[in-house]
């Protein structure tokens, strides 16, 4: 088992696999009692905490009223567009961010091996405190930003979370700092996967640089690619603590994200039912991102 | 005499085009060397500008805190030792509350790795017949959105009557931990061979022996991947922690420093000292575990 560490999605890999797939003869006896008693840990686990938080949260969100309550709050149609700005921005240029960038962290050398070492602490220490950090460096009086502004070029920097577009572009540039090398090494790992040997005949054949990169590594990562930004996609809609800490929701409540209104809608307003319905409204998005996603993801390969 | 210095012409001239080719090259090299310089320096900054400013914050008196300076006038560790004697009266608890995040991780941990292990060993080795149902619906859990589910949950956790007992955090964590774990688990049993579970079971041994004794030790490196990754997502959560944990002592420690903010003159310096010291274990851990982990980082490393 190789430590570099592999997913592949789609087809191959069949052959590789042991033949025999079950124990001979099926379950005998006892075995079969086994079987059931392993299960049951996870199926109790499942019903307790998930197919019933689901069910009730279903019934919760399930009167029409709702829904036309949040179509009036203008905090919520300003929720629903920052969500897909932080989808469509953050999710997509941190991705093709990363993408370059695995390219960078395949060069030789030991100071690039450093570097990435270094790279990958945004995503090893854990999220409140550094963005809390980026909250106090955002200070428009004693934050780092606006007292380096100045003693390197004597400007006043912003108010950057006093202004709705300057707290967005905030929220989402430390949403890209954090999660990026997360994805930069799943697709460093992707890269590396790719055999060497093609990149070389297509050397020969004169397919280098740019080239190189449009027709075989992006083409060879493409379904790698996909798969990424679908997961990350999902997990960014569920995404909680940037939007907190970083802006907490201002100015005046224009920075809110679907996942922080439904919190705050049932438990700083006290009304449960409409905070479900606030994330219930992401469900036409998430259905069909989940629906691919089971699908390329029954099949995946992973390799420790 | 032209019959003879022509050939010599043209190797002179294909030697001279060589050279150049070869010093262009060689420029070329220089410039995407020193372009990667570049790129590398801007990227360590990027990188580390918000963790240098925690550790910055960390080492000023009150009075640097509310300054403009980048790096404080007096550094010290005094934030340190307050923190340490828990000689703030946000920071009461401190060692209590650390302990609790502790209580949490080790649970979690082991219990994700039990609950899932049992299960894929189940569904992928004993082939519990519609064991893929099961498959599905945890695959199914991994992709929901962990926040989306919080509003029902607490409700439920009310209902349970484990409001401000850390066991409603553990099940919140664990249920999000073995989907990704059995997924992991799944895939990597099956490059273990069925012939060693067939000849132990020919010699007499049962499903329980045939899971511990040899099911378990051939998983060792998924085990450390997961376990790792359980023990992450545990100690970095911080909405069901917020959520679920209100009283004091119950607190874990992302609970307590987000209490700092709740006041207007947030000691910032005794914050950011908490945040390093809270830092370090996940950290570590991640360093420690990087290259069990790079598996375990493969699909969802630390969601949301």
């Amino acid at each position: 088992m190789d430590a570099t560490q592999v997913i592949e999605t789609g087809r191959g890999r069949a052959e590789t696999r042991p033949r025999r797939r079950t124990w001979r003869g099926g379950l005998q006896g006892s075995e079969y009692t086994w079987a059931l008693a392993f299960v049951v840990p996870y199926i109790a686990v499942f019903i307790a905490f998930v197919a019933y938080p689901v069910i009730f949260g279903l019934w919760l969100g399930s009167d029409p009223h709702l829904y036309a309550e949040l179509w009036d709050d203008p905090v919520y149609q300003m929720t629903a567009v920052n969500t897909i700005i932080y989808l469509v921005v953050g999710v997509n240029v941190k991705m093709f961010l990363a993408l370059l960038l695995s390219g960078f962290f395949m060069r030789p050398g030991w100071w690039v091996k450093g570097m990435l070492m270094i790279y990958v602490l945004p995503w090893a220490v854990p999220a409140l405190p550094t963005f809390i950090s980026i909250h106090w460096m955002l200070n428009s009086d004693y934050g780092f930003i606006n007292n380096a502004l100045y003693d390197l070029f004597h400007m006043d920097g912003p108010a950057w979370l006093d202004e709705r577009w300057l707290a967005m572009g905030s929220v989402i540039l430390s949403y890209i700092w954090k999660n990026m090398p997360f994805w930069t090494v799943i697709l460093l790992a992707g890269r590396m996967a790719i055999p060497e040997d093609i990149r070389e005949a297509a050397k020969i054949d004169g397919c280098t640089g740019i080239k190189s990169f449009t027709m075989i590594t992006f083409p060879m990562l493409a379904n790698l690619y996909l798969v990424c930004t679908l997961l990350s996609t999902i997990f960014t809609i569920g995404d909680f603590n940037t939007s907190t800490f970083v802006s907490g929701g201002g100015p005046a409540f224009s920075t809110y994200v679907l996942a922080t209104l439904g919190i705050r809608d049932a438990f700083d307003l006290a009304q449960p039912r409409l905070g479900v319905a606030a994330v219930m409204t992401a469900l036409p998005l998430i259905i069909p991102l989940v629906i691919i996603l089971m699908r390329k993801l029954r099949t995946a390969q992973v390799q420790l | 005499m032209t019959a003879v210095t022509a050939p010599e012409l043209n190797v002179a001239s294909a030697r001279s085009a060589a050279n150049s080719m070869r010093r262009s090259a060689r420029y070329r090299r220089y410039i995407t060397n020193g372009f990667a310089a570049v790129l590398g320096v801007v990227l360590m900054i990027w990188t580390l500008l918000p963790i240098y400013n925690i550790v910055m914050v960390s080492l000023e008196s009150h009075n640097d805190v509310f300054s403009n300076r980048l790096w404080p006038e007096y550094p010290s560790v005094a934030g340190y030792g307050v923190v340490l004697h828990q000689g703030h009266w946000y920071l009461e608890y401190f060692w209590h509350q650390y302990g609790n995040s502790i209580y949490v991780g080790v649970a979690v941990t082991f219990l994700t790795l039990l609950i899932s292990s049992l299960t894929s060993f189940s569904i992928g080795r004993m082939r519990l017949k519609h064991g893929w149902l099961l498959t599905n619906t945890a695959l199914l859990t991994y992709v929901i959105p962990q926040s989306f589910l919080a509003i029902p949950f607490y409700r439920i956790m009310q209902n349970y009557g484990l409001t401000n007992n850390l066991w409603s955090v553990i099940a919140a964590m664990v249920t999000f931990a073995t989907p990704y774990a059995i997924f992991i688990f799944q895939n990597y049993g099956a490059s273990i061979p069925m012939e060693l579970d067939e000849s132990a079971r020919i010699d007499g041994a049962s499903p329980l022996q045939i899971y511990y004794k040899i099911y378990l030790p051939l998983m060792a490196p998924a085990l450390v991947a997961v376990g790792t990754y359980a023990l992450l997502l545990a100690w970095n959560e911080y909405l069901y922690q917020f959520l679920l944990l209100s009283d004091k002592r119950s607190m874990t420690v992302p609970v307590a420093l987000a209490q700092f903010l709740n006041s207007d003159e947030a000691p910032w310096n005794y914050m950011m000292a908490t945040a390093i010291i809270y830092a370090i274990p996940p950290v570590a851990a991640y360093y420690a575990f990087r290259q069990k982990m790079t598996g375990g980082l493969t699909m969802g490393g630390v969601k949301g």
